[in-house]
């Protein structure tokens, strides 16, 4: 119901503003207060209920955070930690001197309070799963904290991004009012509206040179338009059709920041037509990436073929194909495989027509077009699709037997949603695995990529799993997004660097602490 | 005696209230096991597809949603009769607080879009009846009509558009203002004015069709004839003579519309982003958070029943011919 209603009070918005209401390009408020608006409106502020476990939580600080390139770096632990010999031991020491804001100072038994009560399976917290390899945190000393693992992990370092709440805390209101050591204070939460935050001057890292700030949570992106045209907002992320308005606007910068949040299609491999691998390869031949990225993204995104995004360190550079369709090489795969054409030119092979059903998630408009254009463009080499928009209820039933349209992506470490989505051992195991993917070659590199606390062998572990999984064609992999976001004024310290796909109040925010105004 | 006769219909009707809320709270339940939606995936959000199968459980568990449905009703049930209200499952929070800081907001809204209904209501009825069949009696009787067809959260939208978008008079929506940091009075007052106008109007139309009926009733009956053949001035007769004897039946009325009022209220603060209890009830039934769900309809339930009762003794008060019957 609201949909339609919002869409049509933004034409009517928009109108007002065309006619001379307010100026998209006016300068920034001259007050301290800097308003940032998101789409995704935080349920808690408790980073042991998951908020901002992967960075950009503002009012609190991890272990370690990441730098520009997204590699870890020292936050609240002194330097990077050390790694036993069998990958199942690593020891950080803290940084000596930091506090919390009201006071308290930070020890390692805070350290161990959050990860304890992480882990704890009374507490619901959702991300327990990212920390299943940890078999007990203790601090051997007041700086000193002590992972001791169940199995080598070595993506251990970039989960410590987690905050680091204090260990005298209240639980019943820290959800609300929170405490943290982050270069900015909790001032104010009105759950769905905003979070108001104010700098703290006696971060370890500095005082972030702006003053106030407001994160306001608007889920429709017309609205957040809108708002930010009015002068309402100092920065905002956005659809790129709906950006596009503000390209060009002086005093406005757009940021183009690629992302490892990708689209693609995930195959039910058990099933006779899905799981033929002439299939599979025919269709990655057949879909014009190129127009969806144009056409869909605005020209915002890049055509993607395997499921690390280019521009991480992690990605294989022969992992490539041409973004434009082959419909005449997917032609001639089927034709090779059996796949005649019959009547009105629909593919069959013994009788079973090329024909699958391809789900997506309705209200998601991005997948619906892209699920229609893979459907436009499969049928162009006779086969058949079925796009039918579902509930996440519905599809999660259906995922052994139809095609999904599926959304992806973190930039930070390769084991992440990886492992869980072609390792044999969660095969159909709710979302993960959920095409049933039982290839031993590919558990071994996945196995080899977590437990290895050799960069080098990590990397070539990783490179040979995108190789295995694009021969294979597992996936139909279709493009990368480019997360756009529009900012009001001049700033220095703006480090766009490669997104994930979920990215709440982090993204081109997360170091927004560094920003400083120029003149 | 009075005084005893309206203490038994209080006491009745309480007493009746208490197996019309078990057999809410009841439907509601059924209609949570039902619905389609899960409420561990509302809970998890986004994260909810990269969460382990084994995590998914164990929140399950922890909730008791692998228990017979009977028995999560009669621990629920218990709960609620021990005072605990639970914790909302998509707010992370405990309901009692959730309410307790919305609840006032909701009454603000909608104390005084009542008071404001009710005056106007009776105001415009009253003029139109006056004026029957004049351009003026048309209007209003025309427009009320137009109004009730029109549904609240269209209206809402063309108020919005009108003096928030176009003349930029009054902010859209939300309680204060984005950049602000504490909550002034002046500043809510300013963001109360059109959710608080929409509600009003919206739920006026009954009022000013009945007002009107009513005073064009009372007009016509012979004490009425009588003050004017005693050549009382009209405004006398109208406002001290009619009215009076018309505001009866009104006041019942009052109790038959709250149902509506209070859908009236959810659609409003939707729209308008006013952070009431009514609009959390519509995130609470998205995210299928039964807590939250039921806590907010029992509120809802409760209005109604208490609207209800509270016209039915004003009536019993203010006509003394009425008899208080349970």
């Amino acid at each position: 119901m609201k949909r339609p209603l919002i869409a049509l009070l933004t034409v009517l918005g928009l109108t007002a503003t065309a006619c001379g209401g307010t100026d998209p390009s006016r300068p920034r408020n001259t007050d301290d207060t800097v308003v940032v608006s998101v789409g995704n409106a935080v349920e808690t502020l408790n980073p042991i209920l998951g908020f901002g476990a992967d960075g950009g939580s503002m009012m609190f600080d991890g272990l370690v955070t990441r730098d520009d390139d997204l590699e870890p770096v020292p936050a609240l632990a002194s330097a990077l930690p050390t790694t036993s010999a069998d990958g199942k031991t690593v020891t950080f020491t803290l940084r000596p001197g930091v506090k919390f804001h009201d006071g308290t100072p930070l020890t390692s038994a805070d350290v161990v309070f959050t990860y304890t009560e992480v882990l704890d399976e009374k507490n619901n917290s959702p991300i327990r799963g990212d920390f299943a390899a940890i078999d007990k945190v203790e601090a051997s000393d007041p700086a000193t904290v002590v992972f001791t693992l169940k199995y080598p992990y070595a993506p251990l370092v970039q989960r410590t991004t987690l905050g680091i709440v204090p260990k005298n805390m209240d639980k019943n209101t820290f959800g609300t009012r929170p405490v943290g050591t982050g270069p900015f204070r909790f001032e104010s939460w009105t759950p769905g509206d905003k979070l108001a935050l104010t700098a703290n001057p006696d971060h370890w890292g500095g005082a972030p040179a702006i003053k106030r700030l407001v994160v306001a949570f608007a889920a429709d992106d017309n609205v957040r338009a809108t708002r930010m045209a009015a002068g309402e907002f100092d920065a905002v992320v956005l659809p790129p059709k709906l950006a596009a308005s503000f390209r060009g606007k002086d005093g406005l910068t757009v940021y183009d920041v690629p992302s490892a949040d990708y689209r693609g299609v995930m195959f039910p491999l058990e099933r006779p037509v899905t799981g033929d691998p002439a299939v599979r390869r025919a269709l990655n031949l057949a879909v014009d990436r190129k127009a969806m990225t144009d056409g869909i993204l605005a020209g915002t995104g890049k055509p993607a073929f395997g499921p690390i995004a280019p521009g991480t360190k992690w990605h294989a550079d022969s992992v490539t194909g041409p973004a434009a369709a082959d419909r005449a090489g997917a032609a001639k795969i089927l034709d090779a495989a059996g796949w005649t054409a019959g009547s009105g030119g629909l593919r069959a092979k013994d009788g079973v027509p090329a024909k699958f059903t391809l789900m997506y998630p309705a209200g998601d408009s991005l997948r619906k077009e892209l699920a229609l254009a893979v459907g436009s463009d499969a049928r162009k080499v006779g086969i058949e699709v079925d796009v039918v928009g579902l509930d996440w209820d519905a599809i999660e039933g259906r995922m052994d037997k139809d095609a999904l349209l599926m959304a992806w992506g973190s930039p930070y470490d390769p084991d992440y949603i990886n492992y869980n989505l072609f390792h044999s051992s969660l095969a159909g195991q709710g979302f993960f695995n959920p095409g049933r993917l039982r290839d031993p070659e590919v558990d071994r590199l996945l196995a080899q990529g977590r437990e290895s606390v050799d960069q080098a062998v990590r990397k070539q572990a990783y490179d040979a799993l995108q190789q295995r999984i694009q021969d294979r064609q597992v996936w139909l992999y279709l493009l990368f997004l480019d997360h756009v976001y529009v900012v009001r004024g001049k700033w220095s310290g703006i480090a766009p660097a490669v997104e994930a796909h979920e990215h709440a109040i982090g993204g081109l925010f997360r170091d927004i602490h560094k920003w400083r105004p120029t003149p | 005696m009075r005084a005893r006769a309206i203490g038994r219909m209080v006491a009745w009707r309480l007493l009746f209230a208490v197996p019309l809320l078990l057999i809410v709270t009841a439907v509601m339940f059924a209609l949570a096991k039902v619905s389609p939606f899960d409420p561990v995936r509302q809970y998890l959000g986004d994260r909810a597809s990269l969460t382990s199968s084994e995590v998914v459980e164990q929140i399950r568990r922890n909730w008791g949603l692998d228990r017979p449905v009977l028995e999560q009703y009669l621990t629920w049930l218990g709960n609620l009769l021990r005072g605990e209200l639970g914790d909302s499952r998509s707010l992370h929070r405990p309901v009692a607080e959730i309410i307790g800081e919305r609840l006032g907001w909701t009454l603000l809204m909608v104390g005084l879009a009542l008071v404001l209904m009710l005056v106007a209501g009776l105001v415009v009825g009253t003029l139109a009846a006056w004026r029957e069949n004049s351009w003026l009696d048309r209007a209003i009787s025309g427009g009320a009509l137009a109004n009730e067809a029109a549904p609240v959260f269209w209206f809402a939208l063309i108020v919005i558009s009108v003096f928030a978008v176009r003349l930029g008079w009054f902010p859209a929506g939300g309680l204060t203002d984005p950049a602000a940091t504490s909550i002034t009075p002046g500043d809510v007052a300013h963001h109360l004015v059109l959710p608080c106008l929409v509600l009003a109007v919206s739920q006026s139309s009954w009022l000013v069709l009945f007002a009107r009926e009513s005073v064009l009733g009372v007009l016509r009956e012979d004490f009425v004839v009588g003050a004017r053949a005693r050549g009382l001035r009209e405004r006398t007769v109208l406002v001290r003579h009619a009215l009076r004897s018309a505001l009866l039946p009104y006041i019942t009325l009052i109790g038959v519309r709250m149902p509506e009022l209070v859908t009236g209220a959810i659609l409003v603060e939707t729209v308008f982003s006013w952070p009431g209890v009514a609009s959390v009830s519509v995130e609470a039934a998205l995210a299928v958070d039964f807590p939250l769900l039921a806590a907010v309809t029992l509120l809802g339930t409760l209005a109604v029943l208490l609207g209800n009762l509270v016209a039915d003794v004003c009536h019993v008060l203010a006509d003394p011919r009425t008899v208080a019957d349970a």
